[in-house]
């Protein structure tokens, strides 16, 4: 492991993952064009005063849409995100793309960071304990409710959440992330938040847990049948000593890159939950501009989506790296 | 019984073992009653084809049987104490600090993440009680006596080769200083000169430190260099054992003449090798009588319905109606 290769090995990742980023940026560009809807339309045409077709056509004008997309729209957009410009809303009038991103971001990271972080602790320890001891009480009812978790859609779960929790017990918000009226800058707001966070976090978190189940379980129960935990076995080790040792470091191999490929989403991995409780983050975001063909703050959005995607992989290689020392050359 | 006239006493010694193994309510007797001693320092090679046991009969020694395993009859001591070789957390103090075991470390016995040094370690650690540093010397100390730098220690055990990842695994059955060393084909994945060097350390390993060895494999031309033992294994059960020079040069069993005529040997201008007609028994519905009958050249009407009882030949034991008359003979003498 010399110097030279591995700054070689380095610069080769980043011209990879920089060749992809632009890829997004295309893609993202055509992508939308290509929904069906007319941003001017759809913008002017729920206006209860009646509009024009002249002042339709000015609007559209204004906005770029007239020019042949290619060359004319496609090259001005590459060349205004490669300079940094991600440009202004359709929809929010005069608003800056980055600004409205950066405003919401926050509340989408405390979100998705806290419902990955439970679903990570629990998921993984279920999962782990589950290979472990394979064929048991604790596997038979882990495996069946993190498949049905994994195969509920998270929204879906999101709306049972609110029916049960806030609308027939009435424990919880489901709605937004602060109340009216609590005073700000006091601990009541705080709690405040937590209580609006609680069911968006557990319904991105329960969607979550049973993806970590499965790849944790799968993992461990490789591993049990692994030569070197007989030989382990044989070296006369208890079995807490084999699990911790022996087995754990090599059933988390698996589990390290599925947790920092999952990273990526961090920025807006719960556009449907988001949707379903008003929260205010990236999904609400995102969910709004789609149905205004706001495509400057999709497009925006998207290479946001696309580059933390792009970065979590090139974590989940350096991690990889460091706990499996086959992959280190 | 067996070994009470010899010098020593036997370090092991085991008697009628029976192990059965259950799958899916079917159970099938993978060992029936096996019986041998071996003394301190005595290197014995087990030699059969697949299936016939003789890594079941390792692994019971070893107390390593696996959950599925049930002892049916007989029992394995160790320096005269019964060995709970049924029960797993019984046996933990056994295991390694008296019988260790040389798997093919060729393969993946070595744990992956983790530098070889701390391999070695760990047992010197976890069972003799030995702090870090004292551990990792006296690991480095194994290294150099199996042949590897001990400045090697550092490297995880993809960055070795076949040959010195069975070094690595020996060191790291010496670790805990075990009277037994069982070694389950320790060179079955390694080329012919690498094989070489692994069994002759091996072999100075053992004079050098009093070590008796059970040697598995398939490979008869592996224990004429190594062993002075052989134990022949059939469908679960020893058929012949003797010393290396008298099976060699006068096999009684059939079954083992013709494993010695299956060696290939170019010296002798043997250049065909003749393999031995039909199929490996099957365990779960075993032949009639002797189990070795539906493909033996020599089989007579009563080897279909009676088992042979495995009888003594002066220092070999062997299990066949073709010696049944001598036997007989030697009984009468007795008496």
């Amino acid at each position: 492991m010399n110097g030279g290769r591995t700054s070689r090995h380095f610069g080769r990742i980043l011209v990879r993952a920089i060749i992809t980023l632009l890829m997004v940026a295309v893609l993202n560009f055509f992508l939308f064009r290509v929904i069906p809807g007319d941003p001017a339309s759809l913008l002017l045409g729920g206006a209860r005063i009646s509009v024009t077709a002249e002042q339709m056509k000015a609007q559209r004008q204004n906005w770029g849409l007239d020019r042949p997309l290619f060359p004319d729209q496609a090259v001005d957009y590459l060349s205004a995100t490669l300079r940094g410009d991600f440009g202004y809303s359709f929809k929010f009038r005069g608003r800056r793309v980055a600004d409205l991103i950066v405003e919401r971001l926050p509340a989408t990271i405390v979100l998705v960071s806290l419902a990955q972080f439970i679903a990570i602790v629990c998921g993984v320890m279920l999962g782990l304990y589950a290979g472990w001891r394979r064929g048991g009480a604790v596997d038979h009812i882990a495996t069946g409710a993190s498949l049905l978790l994994y195969s509920t859609p998270s929204f879906w779960v999101a709306m049972i959440l609110i029916v049960i929790f806030s609308t027939a017990l009435g424990w919880l918000p489901g709605y937004g992330a602060y109340s009216p009226g609590v005073s700000t800058r006091s601990l009541d707001q705080v709690l405040d938040y937590l209580r609006h966070l609680t069911l968006p976090v557990s319904a991105v978190a329960l969607g979550l847990i049973g993806q970590y189940v499965v790849v944790a379980r799968a993992a461990m129960s490789d591993v049990v049948t692994e030569d070197y935990m007989v030989t382990a076995r044989a070296k006369g080790l208890t079995g807490g000593q084999m699990l911790m040792r022996h087995a754990f470091r090599n059933a988390m191999l698996p589990v390290v890159t599925l947790i920092t490929l999952n990273l990526g989403y961090v920025v807006a991995g719960a556009i449907t939950v988001e949707a379903v409780f008003a929260w205010p983050g990236i999904g609400g975001l995102t969910v709004e501009a789609l149905n205004a063909r706001d495509y400057p703050v999709l497009q925006g959005v998207f290479l946001l989506l696309g580059a933390s995607i792009v970065l979590a992989n090139l974590v989940a290689d350096l991690a990889y790296g460091i706990l499996d020392p086959r992959v280190r050359q | 019984m067996t070994g009470s006239s010899q010098d020593k006493a036997p370090l092991l010694e085991v008697s009628g073992l029976s192990v059965d193994y259950g799958l899916k309510g079917v159970s099938s007797r993978a060992i029936d009653s096996v019986s041998f001693a071996l003394r301190a320092g005595e290197a014995v090679g087990l030699v059969g084809e697949s299936g016939s046991g003789k890594t079941t009969t390792a692994m019971a020694i070893a107390g390593l049987l696996s959950p599925n395993a049930r002892v049916s009859g007989g029992q394995v001591c160790y320096r005269g104490n019964r060995l709970p070789i049924e029960d797993d957390a019984a046996m933990r103090p056994h295991r390694w600090s008296e019988t260790s075991v040389v798997f093919q470390g060729a393969m993946n016995a070595l744990n992956p993440v983790h530098r070889i040094i701390k391999q070695i370690a760990e047992p010197c650690m976890l069972k003799l009680g030995m702090p870090r540093g004292e551990a990792t010397a006296r690991a480095g100390e194994l290294l150099e006596l199996v042949g590897i730098p001990a400045d090697r220690g550092a490297a995880y055990p993809h960055e070795l080769s076949g040959g010195m990842r069975q070094r690595v695994m020996i060191a790291m059955a010496l670790a805990c200083r075990p009277s037994i060393i069982i070694g389950d084909e320790p060179t079955t994945a390694l080329d012919v000169i690498t094989q070489a060097q692994i069994l002759k350390l091996l072999g100075e390993l053992r004079s050098q430190l009093n070590l008796a060895l059970i040697l598995i494999t398939h490979d008869l031309s592996v224990v004429a260099e190594s062993c002075d033992r052989v134990m022949i294994m059939y469908a679960g059960r020893i058929v012949e054992d003797g010393t290396v020079a008298e099976i060699f040069a006068k096999p009684k069993h059939p079954y083992t003449r013709l494993l010695i005529d299956s060696i290939p040997n170019p010296a002798n201008g043997k250049k065909m090798i003749r393999p031995i007609p039909g199929d490996p028994p099957n365990l779960v519905n075993r032949p009639s009588g002797c189990a070795f009958h539906p493909r033996c050249p020599s089989a007579m009407g009563l080897c279909a319905t009676d088992v042979p009882s495995f009888d003594k030949f002066g220092r070999s034991r062997v299990a066949c109606h073709l010696h049944r008359s001598s036997q007989e003979d030697k009984v009468a003498a007795h008496a």
